[in-house]
């Protein structure tokens, strides 16, 4: 098994006949991704990559089925991508677009929440992507460091998700799901729903969970694993050396309540059980040796 | 981005939200003449520099006199200045507001920002302002009031009625509070704001509320849409260096150590600065090469570390996912060349190609050195700056 998306998920691409849409597209194909056609406004009816072109997103969801879609769009056009990705009732949303204004994405998610767990699963802004190895790959990470496994990984950073895969790779552990979710202000799936499909998984044996500084999802995450996850965990949170660079104003501090620094997020991930690593160059080694003494939290 | 006081001011004058009458100046002359068309007998005059606590650094001071004006003018204009929220660094103060002083009877404190916890634009108001509000925030948060606001129908005057009462305010207070807050909330949506702040909001001596300080930041990801903001933005407020990065598309912070790092991605970029440190070196800054990794901005990026004068040596730490590792490589190459970097380079690649690209680099003669794993390039790094 994996997380959200298998062998047999259908996908399409929002920006299909862009570079980087025409990129990515091919690559996934190359990968064996079930991709089975793309959406540019005004381009319905042509064939690209040998796949359909369509107007919308509607009559790409009713000609090929698709239940996911991956938005290379530019930024200004972006937020609009998923609203009607959303409308044409995509189950996964993946947006790899970086730079959303945060008043778009603020009236996305207002949506999302709306419509409870009729809400499609958004993945992004403003990340690589996920990827099941061996079966779909929904994104722009490098498909060759891949290897299928058991750890299923979560993060913010784009390439630091590519150096927890090359290490699990280079471990012989593999992946059996890897999310990446990225760092905006406002954002799609967050830690919480990730650990939570992770924790179902018959797959995934570990969890690496890769956060940063910044806002206080980190502790949240930390709170839902000391109660709903089983499996053992292992995190690295970049930015212990960062600076503090300039503010403006007391907004920002009063906020957070003055959390939010990786102390912070390493304190309440130890208190949940989780195993922080120093190093990111210990991810891998640290989830094998997990593995091999056999524990659970 | 953010903007000035004086402009912030404009933008709340133009969204009815009311301020004092000001007029910002570049001179002690101007600012004569500024005083002379406010009238009255006592002025503030406020270093406009892109920071907040200004005034626990001498950058807001009221004057009762022209020659204290002129005093206080020549004092500030022309020099930097340093305040707790600039972290070290000395902003320049070119500008100096020069606003009609107000006897204040009450100090509040009012903000609106992005908080990513609820996803909504969020209030934050406590009867008691000025400099010591994160102290209160502190020790009695319960006299903070959060209010979040519905993106679906906008902030309601119902909500602004609940700060108003939550305040304690009574009488005219509470509809002009409600109509400073709809105010700001129009502003903050319609010119995409990430943050405005108004500390203090005042009751003045004449029973009316103002906001005596404006603090706005716009997002930068909407300036696209925003032109008439874009062109307020001060460029000399910023660090020189790190907006000619920027231009370049590299993303620079400057750092005091002596190791100058190069990686793509904000997240990698921190974790190479951590793993230096835990190595017992130092770095001498972050730098996120960002998407689409060229040579030309290799080359830039090596421009950038090499303004800094103690810098010993450089650690490279690319993942190549889109872009090739064996392109990096050369890329490299031409760029040291190119920039002509004598002291030690040390490169770990990974992803697409590394191998290829490591093969390139050991067969260069240049002053590379070559690492395995992460662990690796942070001691060879470390090792090479100390010595």
């Amino acid at each position: 098994m994996s997380i959200l998306i298998n062998k047999d998920t259908q996908v399409i691409v929002q920006g299909f006949t862009g570079k980087q849409g025409s990129f990515h597209a091919r690559q996934a194909i190359e990968y064996g991704t079930q991709l089975v056609g793309g959406v540019t406004p005004g381009k319905g009816g042509q064939i690209h990559l040998e796949r359909p072109v369509f107007n919308t997103v509607q009559d790409a969801v009713a000609e090929t089925g698709a239940d996911a879609s991956v938005i290379y769009v530019p930024a200004a056009m972006a937020a609009d991508a998923i609203l009607e990705a959303t409308e044409a009732e995509i189950r996964i949303i993946v947006c790899i677009t970086e730079g959303i204004p945060v008043q778009d994405m603020i009236r996305v998610k207002a949506l999302h929440r709306q419509m409870g767990d009729n809400a499609p699963y958004l993945i992004g802004p403003n990340c690589p992507g996920i990827i099941t190895p061996d079966e779909c790959k929904i994104g722009i990470m490098p498909a060759e460091i891949h290897l299928r496994g058991n750890a299923g990984i979560i993060s913010r950073s784009g390439t630091l998700t590519y150096e927890a895969v090359r290490q699990t790779t280079v471990e012989g552990l593999g992946q059996s799901t890897c999310i990446g979710i990225g760092g905006d202000l406002i954002q799609g799936m967050n830690f919480i729903d990730c650990l939570a499909l992770f924790e179902q998984d018959s797959e995934t044996e570990v969890i690496i969970l890769v956060g940063e500084i910044g806002g206080t999802r980190e502790e949240t995450a930390a709170e839902y694993i000391r109660e709903h996850v089983s499996k053992p965990v292992v995190a690295y949170i970049a930015g212990m050396t960062a600076p503090h660079g300039r503010r403006m104003g007391h907004a920002g501090a009063i906020i957070s309540g003055g959390k939010g620094s990786a102390t912070d997020k390493v304190i309440a991930l130890e208190a949940a059980g989780v195993n922080v690593v120093d190093s990111p160059a210990e991810m891998g080694s640290t989830v094998r040796s997990l593995l091999a003494s056999g524990c659970n939290r | 981005m953010n903007l000035h006081e004086y402009q912030a001011k404009s933008l709340f004058t133009g969204f009815g939200i009311p301020v004092p009458a000001s007029v910002p100046v570049g001179s002690a002359e101007e600012a004569l003449r500024a005083a002379e068309n406010l009238g009255g007998d006592s002025w503030m005059v406020k270093a406009q520099i892109y920071a907040g606590s200004r005034e626990l650094s001498g950058g807001v001071k009221r004057v009762n006199s022209s020659e204290d004006l002129i005093a206080v003018c020549n004092t500030l204009l022309g020099k930097t200045l340093s305040t707790p929220q600039t972290d070290g660094e000395q902003l320049p103060v070119n500008r100096v507001l020069i606003e009609q002083a107000v006897d204040i009877k009450q100090e509040m404190y009012l903000s609106a920002l992005v908080d990513r916890d609820s996803e909504t634009v969020t209030f934050m108001a406590s009867i008691q302002g000025g400099v010591n509000i994160e102290d209160i925030a502190e020790k009695s948060p319960e006299k903070i009031i959060h209010i979040q606001v519905n993106p679906c129908t906008g902030l309601q005057a119902y909500q602004c009625r609940q700060v108003a009462f939550a305040l304690g305010l009574k009488g005219s207070h509470v509809s002009e509070l409600t109509d400073i807050m709809l105010g700001l909330y129009d502003l903050f949506v319609y010119k995409d704001l990430t943050l405005v702040e108004i500390n203090p909001l005042v009751i003045s001596n004449e029973n009316t509320i103002l906001a005596l300080d404006a603090k706005l930041t716009i997002d930068d990801n909407a300036l696209y849409r925003r032109p008439d903001l874009r062109e307020m933005r001060d460029t000399i407020q910023e660090n020189i260096k790190e907006a000619r990065a920027l231009e370049s598309g590299i993303n620079y912070i400057a750092l005091n150590g002596n190791i100058g790092c190069m990686v793509n991605g904000a997240g990698l970029a921190m974790a190479t600065m951590d793993l230096i440190k835990l190595h017992g070196g130092e770095p001498a800054n972050f730098l996120d090469v960002r998407g689409g990794t060229t040579s030309e901005k290799v080359a830039e990026s090596f421009k950038l570390i090499l303004t800094e004068p103690d810098v010993k040596a450089i650690l490279v730490n690319i993942f190549g996912g889109m872009v090739h590792c064996d392109l990096i490589a050369e890329g490299i190459i031409q760029a040291m060349q190119e920039v002509s970097v004598t002291i030690p380079v040390i490169v770990f690649l990974a992803g697409t190609n590394a191998a290829q690209g490591l093969d390139i680099l050991a067969q260069s003669s240049l002053n590379i050195e070559t690492a395995s794993d992460l662990t690796e390039a942070a001691r060879k790094a470390v090792a090479c700056a100390a010595a």
